[in-house]
């Protein structure tokens, strides 16, 4: 039965160690993945950390530093985490979450560093995603590390979509660079001409090769497509100047110029020759598509890390900022506590430490979505094949049975047979995976760089001054700049939003989302204190407003939810992903509570650990219903025009003469009636108050979202004594 | 050598050194605050000699290394996840308590115990290295007891390096006073080494390494004998930290030697 009482639990110990971790975010029986993470931790704490120490960042220059950081990222199996084993990697399958996890400790310390080991898999990522069998095979194997005993240097990429304003940026359609035929000798591969200039590419400095986004300049070839190009190649490989870029310093940025000869079969996933015309088999966008899908969950995640490595250093700072002084004595509360002993310093950590949480639950939850999506995908492929459909509206007509019965598995009433019959069902699963997918990967970019940044910044704030010092422990002020940039590569947010104003509308998708209320609504019956009733409420109150917009009109007579109508679509965009990140760390803390016993060091303090992780959720939770309460309300009633007090307007009011009149029977209505005109008089403000319709749906729902807030701040005072009291290490374990 | 040795090397687990470390009463005596749940690491001395086993067992073909840790065996998982890809061993886990407050006799057996039961361990080929002392506390005699219960009597310690020949038999260099070493030449295995800091840097990780050892490293973990250390009549009167000390002078343009003549002379105070 469950039980509303809440026990009353001491704070948190210690900071979440390594066993915790691993279960929140479920890779405790993952070694290769847990190797990964020590691996990757030592060298960003180490060699990492000291070259910022070491001032490396202040130069836009490509340093033999910078360069022996690629090499430390080979030795220490960061490279070859993007590889499997024959390629000479040691992750078998897929690996969002392996590389999300690299990211993750590289990014504690430093995001240059994480982008440079990251940049190197977006550029293999096209040909690993869409690359034929030989080129997979060929360009992997030279960019895995050399094994021992092998004479040679690991092959490095740069990813070159992005070009010099006024082409390719936000809209990747308008591409200037070109291919056209070279020469093409009968029963030969033809060879093509490349012109391609880059505007930001990131490790171009060191790379061996790029790959290349290009439309035809020739009638010879069809639209566009993604090249391989190679620093030996006849031609010109221009790695131009370096971006003067204020952020991740200690990756490469450049503006490369490109006019170089190659075979065509460096069009990344090949082409056939129909009517003497090359067509390639995907167009630069289908590979940029399944491209960033993936790599942009791993850029949220750089993102929640800088959160999350700010806490220590700001509590050691603010406990200790007394100490020493003549007038303060060991031992007396202002010794001990600091800053600490203000409230205000406590809980805007916990907002910082909360916002950390959710940020890395979301983005480590659709990194392991992919990680199912991805064999998934492949199954689905070779289904296609099979059935001989080809191309993508094709496809999508396809699925569409498979979608329907998706549908049914999630909204019907089934038996136990034909439940189990749908979830066996590969395309079927495949649909419900790809559809959370498709919200998933653009709210973790979107929302964990976007607020990360807002959050980082007040995480600089509670350093004072030191905080933007380049002497402040745990390198914030970096951080908080460099969390700008991954708001920005790979997709800035509008682009974010933009996927997410067609992927959150699909019905696939709003039927998961509905099992997810009933889910949240189940936890807190179960388990009252994370805030899933409140997160329920807002979700509720967010599908309920998604509704309304997509059927209701402005003022004027305009539909709300349309795709020009940024200014409604992209603000529930954003709404949505507040609800998306604080359900994972929801989850991520059942999870803790659900296995953390069977773990001998995660059972220690576990009460305390859990009621702290719990507090968190109810905090994030409280201030995500804010946000979409909020933005909810301006859409709902911010498209309705205000009643002035014209003729119109005055309909709505009461007379003061008629007032006296209804007095009569109904005793009391004077003290409620707000628009009382007297004497032609109304009251100062804009106009009568307003109305729309559906508005007691909406109003009902928000009083509801405020009463459901009970005993968030209560939480957050809880959470605010885990911040004073827990232990922290006596020192950062890398180098300011 | 013709086969090549057995090295056994006995390692425990300590706290991480940048960890707050808070001495606590406990059930069992004193402890640390919150042991179990800091990180920890692999004994610093214990280690060091873990990778000069490694370095040997690379030259002398045939050689094999064995790691014999005792600690709770949840903690120890989450060591070897960075051990492992350090070098190439076999792990042999022991289940047992955490801490330097147990008593170093009964460690020493539980790991002898350990190591004799260490399928197809011949002793004519045994090296036993393990630390001249532990990071969690300086006994300095664990690893001399593991010897003597196994009957090893050749026992060197504070240990810099070790040269093998070619018959088998090798030189030992110990630390003495002064910062001069001790050389010894032992006729061959078996022998204990504890070893002081060595002359070998600590081996990047590489996780094609673990992998490997993790092979092993489960299901030796999976299979780990628990084991409860007596405390054979050993009790604490009070445990305490060093105090750290701090005196702070500001000086400006000191020439070097006048400031090495000051701190040989607050040495010698
Ligand atoms: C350090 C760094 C490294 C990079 N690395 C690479 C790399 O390796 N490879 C690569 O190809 N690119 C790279 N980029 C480029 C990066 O991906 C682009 O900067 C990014 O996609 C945005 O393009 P833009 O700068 O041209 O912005 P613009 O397209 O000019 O957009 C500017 C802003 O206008 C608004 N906006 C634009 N379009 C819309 C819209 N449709 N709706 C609403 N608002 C809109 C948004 O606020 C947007 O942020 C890198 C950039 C930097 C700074």
């Amino acid at each position: 039965m469950a039980s509303t009482t809440v026990s009353k639990v001491g704070a948190m110990l210690t900071l979440p160690g390594d066993a915790v971790r691993q279960i929140l975010w479920r890779f405790s029986d993952r070694f290769d993945l847990q190797m990964l993470v020590q691996s990757a931790r030592a060298v960003a704490r180490g060699p990492v950390a000291r070259m910022v120490a070491a001032g490396e960042r202040n130069t836009h220059e490509w340093t033999p530093a910078k360069a022996e950081m690629m090499e430390t990222f080979d030795r220490a199996g960061i490279t070859a985490a993007f590889m499997e084993p024959e390629e000479g990697g040691f992750i078998s399958g897929p690996k969002n979450l392996a590389l999300a996890l690299a990211a993750f400790e590289l990014a504690w310390v430093d995001g240059g560093a994480a982008t440079a080991s990251l940049a190197g898999f977006l550029a293999l990522a096209p040909i690993h995603e869409r690359g034929t069998a030989e080129q997979s095979a060929h360009y992997m194997a030279l960019a895995a590390p050399p094994r021992e005993g092998e004479e040679r240097k690991t092959m490095r990429g740069a990813f070159a979509l992005t070009e010099p304003i006024p082409y390719v940026g936000v809209d990747t359609g308008m591409l200037s660079g070109r291919v056209r035929v070279a020469e093409w000798k009968d029963g030969e591969e033809p060879m093509l001409q490349v012109e391609k200039r880059g505007r930001f590419i990131t490790n171009i400095a060191c790379a061996n090769f790029a790959t290349a986004a290009v439309d035809s300049g020739d009638a010879r070839i069809k639209g566009s497509c993604v090249i391989i190009l190679e620093e030996t190649d006849e031609g010109t490989f221009d790695r131009g100047t370096p971006t003067k870029k204020l952020v991740h310093q200690l990756s490469s940025t450049g503006d490369p110029i490109f006019s170089l000869k190659v075979p065509a079969n460096r069009i990344v996933g090949g082409y056939v020759v129909k009517d003497g015309v090359i067509v390639p088999n995907y167009t630069h966008s289908e590979v940029i598509e399944a491209v960033f899908r993936r790599t942009r969950v791993t850029v949220g995640v750089m993102t929640s890390a800088k959160l999350l490595s700010a806490v220590e250093p700001v509590i050691r700072y603010q406990r200790g900022r007394f100490r020493g002084a003549e007038s303060i004595k060991e031992g007396s509360l202002r010794y001990d506590q600091g800053i600490q002993q203000r409230e205000d310093a406590l809980q805007r950590l916990v907002d910082v430490w909360a916002s950390g949480e959710a940020s890395a639950s979301l983005g480590f939850a659709a990194a392991r979505l992919f990680d199912e999506l991805d064999p998934l995908e492949r199954l689905k492929a070779a289904l296609m094949v099979e059935r001989g459909v080809s191309g993508s509206r094709a496809e999508m007509k396809a699925l569409k049975e498979s979608e329907t019965k998706a549908l049914e598995l999630l909204n019907g009433n089934l038996t136990e047979e034909r439940r189990a019959e749908l979830e066996a069902d590969t395309l079927v699963q495949f649909v419900l995976k790809d559809a959370a997918a498709n919200v998933l990967c653009p709210a973790t970019k979107l929302w964990n760089t976007g607020e990360g940044t807002r959050q980082m910044r007040e995480a600089v704030s509670l350093m004072g001054g030191y905080g933007i010092t380049e002497d402040c422990p745990g390198y914030l002020a970096n951080k908080w700049m460099d969390a700008q940039l991954e708001a920005t590569y790979e997709g800035p947010e509008a682009v974010q939003r933009r996927q997410l104003t067609i992927t959150m509308t699909s019905e696939l998708f709003l039927a998961q989302f509905r099992g997810w209320i009933k889910e949240m609504r189940g936890i807190a019956s179960e388990r009252p204190g994370t805030g899933a009733c409140t997160l329920a409420t807002a979700m509720t109150m967010w599908l309920w407003t998604l509704n309304y917009t997509q059927k209701g009109k402005d003022a004027d007579g305009n539909k709300l939810y349309h795709g020009q109508r940024q200014g409604v679509t992209f603000a529930l965009a954003d709404a949505l992903c507040w609800l998306l990140a604080v359900r994972c760390q929801i989850l991520d803390v059942q999870e803790l509570e659900a296995r953390g016993g069977d773990d001998a060091v995660v059972s220690e303090g576990l009460a305390e650990t859990l009621q702290f992780f719990s507090d968190l959720c109810h905090t994030q939770s409280a201030r995500a219903s804010g946000e979409v309460s909020r933005i909810c309300a301006e859409l709902v009633y911010g498209y309705n025009r205000h009643p002035a007090w014209d003729a119109e307007g005055h309909k709505a009011c009461f007379l003061s003469e008629e007032l006296d009149e209804y007095e009569g029977f109904i005793p009391g209505i004077l003290s409620v009636a707000t628009d009382v005109v007297s004497e032609g008089m109304h009251p100062v403000k804009a106009g009568p108050c307003a109305g729309c319709a559906g508005s007691a749906d909406f109003l009902r729902l928000q009083n509801k979202l405020a009463t459901c807030l009970t005993g968030s701040r209560l939480a957050k005072d809880r959470a605010a004594e885990t911040v004073l009291k827990v232990m922290i290490p006596e020192a950062l374990d890398y180098p300011a | 050598m013709a086969n090549g040795f057995q090295i056994v090397v006995c390692a425990s687990i300590v706290p991480d050194p940048l960890q707050t470390l808070e001495p606590a009463a406990g059930a069992n005596g004193p402890g640390l605050k919150n042991e179990m749940m800091l990180p920890a690491v692999l004994d610093p001395w214990a280690a060091a000699g873990l990778y000069e086993a490694a370095n040997l067992a690379a030259k002398q073909a045939g050689s094999k290394v064995y790691l014999v840790s005792l600690g709770p065996k949840a903690k120890l998982q989450q060591v070897m996840m960075t051990v492992a890809q350090k070098v190439p061993f076999e792990l042999v886990a022991v289940d047992g308590p955490l801490g330097g407050f147990t008593d170093a006799q009964a460690t020493a057996a539980a790991l002898a115990e350990a190591i004799a039961a260490i399928p197809g361990l011949e002793r004519e080929r045994m090296l036993l290295f393990g630390g001249w002392e532990s990071a969690s506390r300086g006994a300095g005699v664990t690893m001399q007891v593991v010897g003597e219960r196994l009957g090893v009597t050749d026992q060197f310690q504070g240990v810099d390096q070790i040269t093998v020949d070619a018959d088998g038999s090798f030189e030992v260099l110990e630390r003495v006073e002064g910062g001069k070493h001790q050389v010894s030449v032992c006729a061959g295995a078996p022998a204990v080494l504890g070893w002081a800091t060595g002359s070998l840097p600590e081996p990047r990780n590489n996780p094609q390494v673990g992998m490997a050892n993790m092979r092993g490293v489960m299901p030796a973990l999976q299979k780990a004998k628990s084991v409860k250390l007596d405390a054979n009549g050993l009790s604490y009167v009070s445990v305490s930290l060093p105090k750290q000390q701090r005196e702070t002078r500001l000086v400006k343009d000191m020439p070097e030697d006048e400031i090495a003549r000051e701190i040989v002379a607050w040495i010698e105070e």
